[in-house]
């Protein structure tokens, strides 16, 4: 692969005219033996180089698919796309062919996933793993990728990684196993990086470290960052906007600041509230009535309406569109304003 | 700063989760769409009738042999043809089925009573009791069946009735069978004991004898009733082997394993002597075969 | 490593003494006179039967028996036959010829096996997916004497493709189909085996890590698959090659091949005590010695299993 994206210096002096990476009315469904599954219901938005956009959502939103949708890395059967484009550069990957897709998947986009252990292959050593992006992308010998694979363990702040580069991944602690990933993520240089609730699956401490290797790797090479997490906490230090995502659409998309100071989505406002606070104590925590739909079988209109506190009629016939209620702020709700000014 | 947006999120599960039915409802509407299911348990209900009353199926005797129509093809009077004594190859083929039947649903049972108790005594005792029956139970997995069995076959001997030759065969397949549903059932056992509901109604104060009546034994015996449904067929398949041998059952005693050795002989000659006898034996055992294959998808979420 | 091997190896111990003692108990406490029709038609002199009686220690109980029996065994001696043939000669003879007949069929179940599984496994539910599983399970169900006697009545007999029996010094061509028949039930468990295991394999997370390396889809099956789904399976064909060996007798017979289970089968008609203990004692060694190799094998190819 010869793209002229590959080295930090070379990236934005090409295709100024395009955005870094676009999603554009995407749709995802599902073909399940008990039905169609929509995941995704025309997602857009884009992510500029630096950018750090959160995708907020909970389990079943969409989030995860939207991310797995711009790997191309989604099971297709089951899953099928059949709308919307996602562009890199300004090249869709949708219709880009397999070979060209692969050169993309890994040197310009890659991906950090949630559980570690399971997403690192048992059998082989991690410097193998993390080597193998070095030989089968750049042609590297055995012995030279592996030394960039002990150069990618110390940058991620692995002690002893010349000695740990032949060790085995149930060998190594949480934290030390997300730090694997993230090196073989950015092995390559990748200019958009997709982490997948990263810090899920870790302790709180060994949270904010993950989170703070991220910003700092983020810092030195200038990449997009897509962070998604159904974690509100995770979010407000790093990302510069926020999307949150409900039934497979954006509710919400904004700035990070105005967003917490003063949610546009009645959704977004439960879960700000539902976040427990030290001045609350001895109160009841506030929780979002209701379970999220079901991808089968979706609500009428406005998706959220069978759970939200102010829903009247025109939410149960009228879908309302994802309109701009403020400068940068964009919310799919036909009350935005009210809610906003509360 | 964790888990915040969780606390409005989690307890609501996630939407992929719709149906609250219990296992063994959802297991079961999966088997009844499953056709091949429908197919096995057919089959076997045949079998079964067969071997229970035979005559609903035969009006013919299995013991009556004209040996001037020997080695017959198929006629509309003898739908399977004759063999080499003039038997009726169709009439002996229904009355087969009661000896297969017979020593597989028999070796099953047995295999199971033994294993199963043997392996919850030995993965809930742990220490000890779990090494000794261990080693014991290897001691007789490191046999080869059909070593063994000749080796029993040939020393030990119940008598010369029906019931006992049929008896000795099953209980020799018991003998050699029993250690592959102890170790099932003893991992079992062992994954199921840390679990917490265990622990909780330990922590109640239950006695070991009804945690393991109730809490352990229904949730590790589903693999057991897997493997012991597709031993079934296994059986039926080791008793024509052994009769094949000529140690098992033996004439009279009518057996597919007996008809399928004596077809052999005189294959040229009479293929369908082997042909009919063989396809008995292998619908029954591919019945139970499939019947375990079709209840492990309906209890394996995976397979959905 | 060494002291897992220790350990299993004393585990065995008891195992190897049960059952090799649980055959000799079998096996010499046969009723009956054991000089029946050793000496022709008449019944046996006196002198006969007490210097038969010495030279086998049958006057002394069982377990001393027994014991100076494995006595024996433990120094190579397995006595001999009643024709007068030391039983480890023969049985070295024969040895080599079941050896070579179940390498034939593990050979074959493994090549086969491997490659149905590996074709199902990838595409569940499409054509291939569905012929191997229907065809797998009439190999299952048919019994291994029918697919043999049918086999080489046709192959054979008929159409003269493959040798009808074996030669004695078992050359490889002629044990060709009847390592066939022998493999055919372990090959047909072994495809359902990878299918399952691969397919399970390929949805797991690190197969999704690794189609986000951007890894073309053969090196994502063929390396990061295959290697994690090909762990059960050689577990598999090393407990099957003991397998194997102890249940080539009914193969054997039918295509004639000297091989160990043909000596054992003859051993029990003629009533022949040594013949048969000391062949079984043979293969349920070799039977427990392969499945302690694939333990120790299992923990060299899966890095998680370490037996420290």
């Amino acid at each position: 692969m010869t793209s002229p994206h590959t080295t930090p210096a070379g990236a934005g002096s090409v295709a100024v005219d395009h955005p870094l990476l676009e999603v554009e009315d995407l749709f995802v469904e599902f073909h399940t033996r008990d039905g169609v599954a929509s995941a995704i219901n025309g997602v857009s938005f884009t992510l500029e180089e630096r950018e750090t956009l959160a995708i907020l959502g909970e389990s079943g939103s969409g989030k995860s698919v939207t991310a797995q949708a711009i790997m191309g890395i989604l099971d297709m059967p089951p899953a099928k796309i059949p709308r919307g484009q996602i562009r890199y550069r300004g090249n869709d990957l949708l219709t880009m062919a397999d070979k060209s897709r692969r050169a993309i998947r890994g040197p310009e986009i890659s991906m950090i996933f949630q559980d570690a252990l399971s997403s690192l292959n048992p059998v082989f050593p991690v410097g193998w793993q993390i080597a193998e992006m070095f030989r089968k992308h750049r042609g590297m010998n055995r012995r030279d990728s592996l030394d960039e694979a002990v150069r990618l363990m110390e940058r991620v702040q692995i002690p002893a990684a010349k000695e740990r580069v032949r060790s085995y991944p149930h060998q190594f602690s949480g934290g030390m196993r997300q730090r694997i990933m993230i090196a073989m993520a950015i092995a390559l240089n990748p200019r958009v990086l997709i982490a997948d609730e990263p810090t899920t699956a870790l302790d709180v401490t060994v949270q904010a470290q993950i989170m703070a290797l991220l910003q700092e790797i983020q810092d030195e090479e200038g990449m997009g960052l897509i962070l998604i997490t159904h974690d509100l906490g995770v979010v407000a230090d790093v990302a510069d906007r926020i999307a949150v995502m409900y039934a497979g659409r954006i509710v919400e998309s904004s700035d990070v600041l105005p967003l917490y100071a003063k949610p546009a989505h009645p959704y977004t406002k439960g879960l700000i509230e539902s976040i427990p606070q030290l001045e609350d104590k001895g109160k009841e925590l506030f929780a979002i009535k209701g379970l999220p739909p079901s991808l089968l079988r979706m609500p009428p209109a406005c998706k959220f309406h069978p759970r939200c506190t102010r829903a009247v009629e025109v939410c149960r016939t009228d879908d309302p569109e994802l309109r701009e209620v403020e400068p940068g702020r964009f919310s799919r709700c036909h009350f935005a304003e009210e809610v906003l000014g509360e | 700063m964790t888990d915040t947006a969780d606390a409005a999120l989690v307890p609501h599960a996630s939407d992929e989760v719709n149906d609250a039915r219990p296992v063994s409802a959802e297991a079961w509407r999966s088997l009844r769409a499953n056709p091949l299911f429908w197919i096995s348990a057919t089959l076997i209900l045949v079998f079964v009738l067969m071997a229970a009353w035979p005559s609903l199926f035969t009006t013919l005797d299995p013991r009556t042999s004209v040996l001037a129509e020997a080695r017959r093809g198929p006629s509309s009077e003898h739908w399977f043809g004759q063999d080499r004594q003039g038997y009726d190859l169709y009439t002996r083929c229904i009355y087969g089925a009661r000896a297969s039947i017979l020593v597989g649903l028999t070796a099953t049972i047995g295999t199971s009573v033994v294993g199963v108790t043997l392996g919850l005594i030995a993965g809930y005792m742990g220490g000890w009791v779990d090494a000794v029956i261990s080693r014991f139970a290897e001691i007789f997995f490191g046999i080869p069946l059909l070593l063994g069995a000749i080796i029993i076959l040939q020393s030990v001997s119940f008598g010369n009735s029906y019931f006992a030759i049929v008896g000795q065969v099953a209980a020799v397949l018991i003998v050699l069978g029993w250690p592959s549903i102890f170790r099932l059932m003893r991992s079992a056992v062992i994954q199921v004991k840390p679990q917490e509901y265990v622990q909780a109604a330990r922590a109640l104060g239950c006695s070991p004898l009804r945690i393991a009546r109730s809490h352990i034994l229904p949730n590790a015996l589903g693999p057991v009733i897997v493997v012991s449904t597709i031993n079934l067929g296994v059986f039926i398949s080791a008793e024509a082997a052994l009769s094949f041998l000529g140690i098992g059952l033996r004439p009279p005693t009518v057996s597919w394993g007996v008809m399928i050795s004596d077809g052999a002989g005189a294959m040229q000659s009479a293929p369908h002597g082997l042909l009919f006898p063989s396809l008995f034996l292998s619908l029954a055992v591919l019945a139970f075969i499939m019947l375990g294959d079709a209840i492990r998808d309906a209890f394996d979420p995976k397979s959905k | 490593m060494g002291k897992y091997t220790l350990r299993r190896l004393l585990q065995m111990i008891p195992v190897v003494i049960g059952s090799t003692f649980l055959i000799y108990a079998m096996v010499f406490s046969l009723p009956g006179d054991p000089t029946a029709g050793k000496c022709g038609e008449r019944p046996c002199s006196p002198q006969y039967v007490a210097q038969f009686k010495e030279k086998y220690n049958l006057n002394d109980p069982l377990p001393v028996q027994y014991v100076k029996y494995m006595g024996n065994v433990l120094q190579g001696d397995l006595g001999e036959s009643q024709y007068g043939v030391p039983v480890r000669d023969e049985l070295a003879d024969r040895f080599t010829t079941t050896l070579k007949l179940g390498v034939v069929a593990l050979a074959f179940e493994a090549i086969i096996g491997i490659g149905a599984g590996v074709l199902s496994g990838l595409r569940r539910g499409g054509f291939i997916d569905n012929l191997v599983l229907v065809s797998t399970l009439v190999v299952i169900s048919i019994p291994i004497f029918v697919i043999g006697t049918v086999l080489q009545l046709y192959l054979g007999v008929k159409w003269g493709i493959f040798p009808v029996t074996v030669g004695s010094d078992a050359p490889w061509f002629d044990l060709l189909l009847p390592g066939m028949v022998l493999g055919s039930t372990s090959l047909a468990y072994l495809a359902r085996l990878m299918r399952s295991d691969l397919s399970d394999t390929m949805r797991t997370d690190y197969i999704r890590t690794a189609h986000a390396k951007g890894l073309p889809q053969g090196r994502v099956v063929g390396v990061h698959a295959l290697r994690n789904s090909l762990i059960p399976v050689i577990t598999f064909l090393g407990y099957d090659f003991g397998a194997l060996l102890g249940g080539a007798i009914i193969t054997e017979g039918i295509f004639n091949i000297h091989g160990i289970g043909g000596y054992v089968y003859r051993g029990i008609g003629d009533r022949d005590g040594m013949v048969v203990v000391g062949t079984v004692t043979v293969l349920v060694l070799v039977y427990l010695l392969a499945n302690l190799i694939v333990d120790l094998v299992y923990g060299l190819i899966d890095p998680r299993i370490s037996h420290d």
